[in-house]
């Protein structure tokens, strides 16, 4: 579904990504490993069209992707959420929610049908799946961070992608809120045949839910594979995980 | 659609508020009367800028080119063309959607302070036209004496036409801002790189917007051509798009009719402090100092605020 063919881009002579392959099949999931600085926040925004690449292709159902507006990305069925939280502060939940499916109906341009009375049900199905619906009301910016964290993936739900990406879908959350969305995200992969590819620090987490796991190193990929591949290879103890402990957790 | 729009208590005040405004004339002196009318006009004026403003987040920074363009485009039409006359209110508010439109186009292509700056400039150009070419616009001079149709041809007259159409025209905004098109605006308020992210093509909205503003803009322009009955390249100048800003933020530019009250409230202070003293400008920085202290929201978001979030979220 998504074939990531040695990408490259470089920030002034820096090689933030230096040649990294991904692949991700139809009903994955897919997680990123990898120190910080690795370049896996840099592979998801070359991949959904946030930085242009300096080299190499991006395949997303036949069609190179590489270098494509962010809004046409999505457009072709990727949808992602971002590591800091990144909503709209002064809408309320609902209409957080809803400017995705808006988007997705292309009713962008309807000037004088009242916005109410569009896609209420869709948007409100949508948070009542992520477990926020009993908040449609409020203002997004008063949020608790794991909320806001969680409505991050709802918006992402709005555009209805076949390929979600979640960039650290768990990044300071508290232990059951980290547990919430653990479940969140095997419920999108088992009950609606989502595809996932997200990126993740917290090695139970990776190991609890990924089908495939890529190891990316100073913008390379090390190696990818299912968990058990990762998890004996030498090369990948040797360069991140330091030992058997932590990736047995 | 109405109802979906306004709910019993907001469709009672304003019928309320509208009749009341219908019966003024008849107590009022013709200098409060003609007060009254230009006072709709600028209304329009700066709820058209706050729509790209407070519920765009774009830096719209010379607004009021647009508001000349449509009040030159009126007068010129009245002057040169010798058609009916009613038909220049219909032109005139599509020359300044026009003017708008391309503007747009080159500015929309930058963010934020870059986007005002380039309009800032853009417009000026415009503005040093409209100044500079005495045979066509009447250069500094302006164009005085524009015939208008009989029947806004006296100040009540002017009134009532600036009335009905400034209400029409809220009413118009309102609708669009509460469509799926302002929602989507004011999500690109709130936070463009998201919205490039689920689909929005952020640059075509925001050139929809801005032509949008500029027709309700150049409305504004053909209402005061009516109370005044006269331009001047003033109209177009930097310094009264600045003054419309402040309009907007003293009324409050989250909320869909802060800068027309803003704007009533500059225009009763320009009107009456303006008597006593020319530092009226004084009189008004004090005012806006305490207003970024005090009243961050605006003063609409001030009473809006004590009457508790309910009538907060029906803005």
């Amino acid at each position: 579904m998504l074939h990531v063919e040695s990408i490259e881009k470089s920030f002034d002579g820096f090689m933030a990504v230096n040649g990294a392959t991904l692949k991700v099949e139809r009903g994955d999931v897919v997680a990123v490993i990898g120190p910080n600085g690795a370049g896996k926040t840099t592979l998801f925004n070359l991949i959904t069209g946030q930085l242009p690449p300096t080299a190499g292709a991006i395949w997303f159902k036949e069609g190179n992707i590489a270098g494509l507006a962010p809004h046409r990305v999505c457009r072709k069925g990727i949808s992602r959420s971002y590591q800091v939280v990144n909503i709209f502060n002064r809408l309320t939940l609902f209409e957080n929610v809803q400017v995705a499916v808006l988007s997705r109906r292309r009713k962008t341009f309807d000037l004088f049908r009242p916005a109410k009375t569009i896609a209420v049900d869709e948007t409100r199905q949508i948070l009542d799946s992520v477990g926020l619906l009993d908040k449609f009301a409020m203002t997004s910016g008063a949020l608790s961070h794991g909320d806001q964290k969680v409505l991050e993936i709802a918006i992402a739900l709005g555009n209805r992608p076949e390929l979600l990406i979640l960039d650290e879908p768990t990044a300071g959350m508290s232990p059951e809120e980290t547990a919430v969305t653990l479940r969140l995200m095997k419920r999108l992969s088992g009950e609606l045949g989502l595809t996932i590819l997200f990126c993740e620090h917290d090695m139970g987490m990776v190991f609890s839910i990924a089908t495939q796991i890529m190891v990316m190193q100073q913008g390379r990929t090390i190696i990818q594979g299912p968990p058990d591949e990762v998890r004996n290879n030498q090369q990948v103890r040797d360069a991140y995980l330091g030992g058997a402990d932590e990736c047995s957790a | 659609m109405y109802k979906a729009l306004f709910d019993m208590k907001t469709t009672f005040i304003g019928l309320v508020l509208l009749a009341l405004l219908l019966m003024l004339p008849q107590f009022l002196p013709r200098f409060y009367v003609y007060l009254f009318a230009l006072m709709f006009a600028i209304a329009l004026l700066a709820t058209s800028l706050n729509l790209v403003l407070g519920f765009g987040g774009m830096y719209q920074f010379h607004h009021a080119v647009f508001y000349g363009f449509g009040a030159y485009a009126f007068a010129l039409f009245a002057t040169k063309s010798g058609l009916p006359l009613w038909l220049g209110y219909a032109i005139a508010p599509c020359c300044s959607a026009a003017l708008g439109l391309v503007l747009g186009l080159i500015t929309v292509r930058l963010n934020k302070l870059y986007f005002g700056m380039l309009q800032i400039s853009l417009g000026s150009l415009v503005w040093a036209i409209t100044y500079r070419w005495y045979s066509f616009t009447g250069g500094d001079d302006g164009i005085h004496g524009i015939p208008l149709p009989d029947l806004v041809g006296s100040s009540v007259g002017a009134y009532y036409f600036n009335l009905t159409v400034a209400a029409v025209c809220l009413l118009l905004m309102y609708a669009i801002v509460s469509s799926p098109f302002g929602r989507v605006f004011q999500g690109i308020r709130d936070n463009p790189e998201r919205c490039r992210a689920i689909g929005i093509n952020v640059q075509r909205q925001q050139l929809v917007g801005q032509t949008i503003a500029a027709f309700f803009a150049g409305v504004a322009g053909t209402l005061f051509v009516t109370v005044e009955g006269s331009v001047f390249p003033d109209l177009m100048f930097w310094t009264l798009s600045l003054e419309i800003l402040i309009m907007c933020l003293l009324g409050g530019w989250f909320i869909f009719l802060g800068p027309a009250l803003g704007a009533a409230m500059i225009i009763c202070l320009r009107t009456f402090a303006g008597i006593y003293t020319e530092y009226w400008t004084l009189i008004l920085g004090l005012v806006l100092m305490l207003l970024i202290f005090f009243l961050p929201e605006g003063v609409l978001g001030l009473f809006l605020h004590k009457a508790g979030p309910a009538v907060r979220r029906e803005r």
